[in-house]
């Protein structure tokens, strides 16, 4: 089986954004990157489906240069070679923008199926996966716990809401957008991170990058409850939250 | 004119439509008193869009086809399509719900429409409607404004628009039909039913009171303290999805956006950061406690009280406390 994973390099979950003097964007340079934990699921199944049916994993990602990072990380784990769309525009771009960049450099390889995280941590559009489905012409499912192929068909288990999912099939080729939490992430050996400096990375170029939406204001969201913050050591903390649950907001007896 | 797709499940519309409803409303009169239609896609929608018929809106249109149930992306994004390019609208809303992410950025894209998802608000930006959506695990709030042609897509986020405050109308708008063709053979996902897990051991949905554990346990062997606080509370034990993902408890026990949304009358969060995944299963929340060593971290924003401190000193200290 041929499988694209589809990976974005994100700002580290503990990384305190500030935004940039004309409120558009986040300032960056002092900042931690990391590859998008939801795609790190997808990463990690499809090197399963490789190791089930053999084949090859093929990492793909757009963005700036200093994406390479979470490419060579997915070549570390076992992705076979990457395509990287370089460009420093695509670092904030929407989904859709993205989307249609990637599908124009992956087109041409006629993969069997196309592997992305459910949505990004740090812009959180979810949409991506299924921009890419259109664009490649293919159908797509999403939000998916679990992955069959067999005999070209495939068969997935779909997340719905309130704890209730769904089994669904559909043709090869195909998308899905992976939900974390389908399997359980590996990490890249010493010998992976050694075998990937030799892996293949192409590079493509992006093309004009057609943005349909723009951030006018950027800020720190305003607060809308009146948080009371209990100092003290531990000890003191406990009794006056006790106090205070009890007394001020009867929660507890 | 301002298009809102509804949602419905086996004739019963889902309160999310009434929360889209109620934002339109609001974008309505931002853009000067644009008419709203309401669109119930579906098998067989007659229920559903009596029920939306109630809302103060222009008109219901009914989108049926035999071809539409049970629900495929595909199905959807072939039928809607044709709605939209018939009804024209500046604006097309939807609830952010799971079948919305399935179909809609396809249905946009199809379109070549922008899509804004996941919004909590609507403003002025200078004459304009932006759309406010939270990224950086809700740390900034962005002001979103769509650019070129209309149509414009905007998904709406479960709970930021209030259904009661939806405007009903003095009459039932009208219902009427669009009809549409959807071809059954070009249907690539072949579902089947949905079903539910095996049985259920815990409803947290009926819990008084929760403490709920995130990534700040760090290992699954801390656990048990988190365990001897619910004891000590008589509350239930639920858990971010992090948790559950880890196995370290089972996904019935997560609350969020794919887990269970629970109101209790109080909801303690152990180094919970507050993401929106897990802010929209719970800041409902009659009394929200949180514990986390980080001042900054987005659960302080839901909490109405807070410690910034060690859970692993806090949350003895607190069993210790209530144990007296």
């Amino acid at each position: 089986m041929k499988i694209a994973v589809c990976i974005k390099q994100v700002l580290s979950r503990d990384w305190h954004p500030r935004v940039n003097e004309a409120g558009t964007w986040v300032r960056d340079e002092d900042a931690a990157f990391e590859m998008n934990e939801p795609d790190a699921y997808a990463l990690e199944e499809g090197l399963r489906l490789k190791e089930r049916h053999g084949g090859e994993v093929v990492v793909c990602s757009a963005g700036p240069a200093r994406v390479s990072q979470v490419i060579r990380e997915a070549l570390a784990r076992g992705a076979d070679r990457a395509i990287h769309v370089e460009s420093d525009e695509l670092a904030s771009a929407d989904g859709g923008a993205v989307a249609s960049v990637l599908a124009g450099a992956m087109s041409g390889e006629a993969f069997d199926l196309v592997l992305t995280g459910l949505q990004s941590d740090d812009l959180g559009l979810a949409q991506v996966g299924v921009v890419l489905a259109e664009r490649l012409g293919v159908p797509h499912a999403t939000i998916i716990m679990e992955v069959k192929v067999e005999d070209g068909v495939l068969r997935v288990k779909r997340e719905l809401e309130g704890g209730w999912f769904q089994f669904v099939a559909m043709p090869l080729p195909a998308v899905l957008t992976i939900q974390s939490g389908i399997n359980q992430l590996r990490y890249a050996t010493l010998k992976g991170i050694m075998a990937a400096k030799k892996k293949e990375i192409r590079k493509v170029a992006a093309g004009p990058v057609r943005s349909r939406q723009r951030i006018v204001n950027l800020y720190v969201p305003q607060k809308t409850k009146q948080t009371q913050i209990i100092g003290g050591t531990p000890a003191e903390a406990a009794a006056e939250l006790v106090k205070r649950l009890r007394n001020e907001a009867r929660a507890i007896e | 004119m301002i298009l809102v797709v509804a949602e419905q499940r086996d004739g019963k519309l889902n309160r999310a439509t009434w929360e889209a409803v109620a934002a339109a409303q609001k974008l309505a009169a931002m853009t000067g008193g644009a008419p709203i239609a309401v669109a119930v896609a579906g098998g067989s929608v007659g229920a559903a869009a009596a029920d939306i018929s109630g809302a103060a809106v222009a008109r219901v249109l009914t989108v049926e086809d035999p071809a539409l149930e049970p629900y495929t992306a595909d199905g959807f994004v072939s039928a809607l399509a044709q709605l939209v390019a018939g009804q024209a609208p500046t604006y097309v809303l939807f609830p952010h719900t799971y079948l919305a992410r399935d179909f809609v950025p396809k249905l946009a894209a199809a379109l070549d429409a922008p899509l804004i998802a996941d919004v909590v608000g609507i403003v002025d930006a200078g004459g304009t409607p932006a759309f406010t959506r939270l990224i950086f695990h809700g740390k900034l709030a962005a002001d979103v404004m769509p650019e070129g042609d209309a149509p414009h897509f905007v998904t709406l986020q479960a709970g930021a628009f209030s259904a009661d405050s939806a405007v009903r109308g003095a009459s039932p708008a009208p219902v009427s039909g669009v009809a549409v063709a959807v071809d059954a053979a070009s249907i690539r996902q072949k579902p089947d039913a949905p079903f539910r897990e095996a049985k259920q051991a815990v409803d947290l949905s009926q819990a008084a009171r929760i403490v709920a554990v995130g990534r700040g346990i760090r290992a699954l062997d801390k656990m048990p303290l988190a365990e001897e606080l619910a004891r000590a509370l008589g509350a239930e034990l639920a858990a971010s999805r992090p948790i559950c993902d880890a196995g370290w408890l089972p996904l019935e026990r997560q609350v969020g956006s794919s887990g269970q949304t629970v109101a209790p009358k109080l909801y303690l969060a152990l180094g919970i950061s507050g993401a929106i995944q897990h802010a929209v299963g719970m800041k409902a929340a009659k009394t929200i406690v949180a514990i986390n060593k980080d001042a900054e971290a987005p659960i302080f924003e839901l909490a109405d009280y807070g410690i910034v401190g060690d859970l692993f000193d806090v949350v003895p200290a607190l069993v210790k406390e209530l144990q007296r």
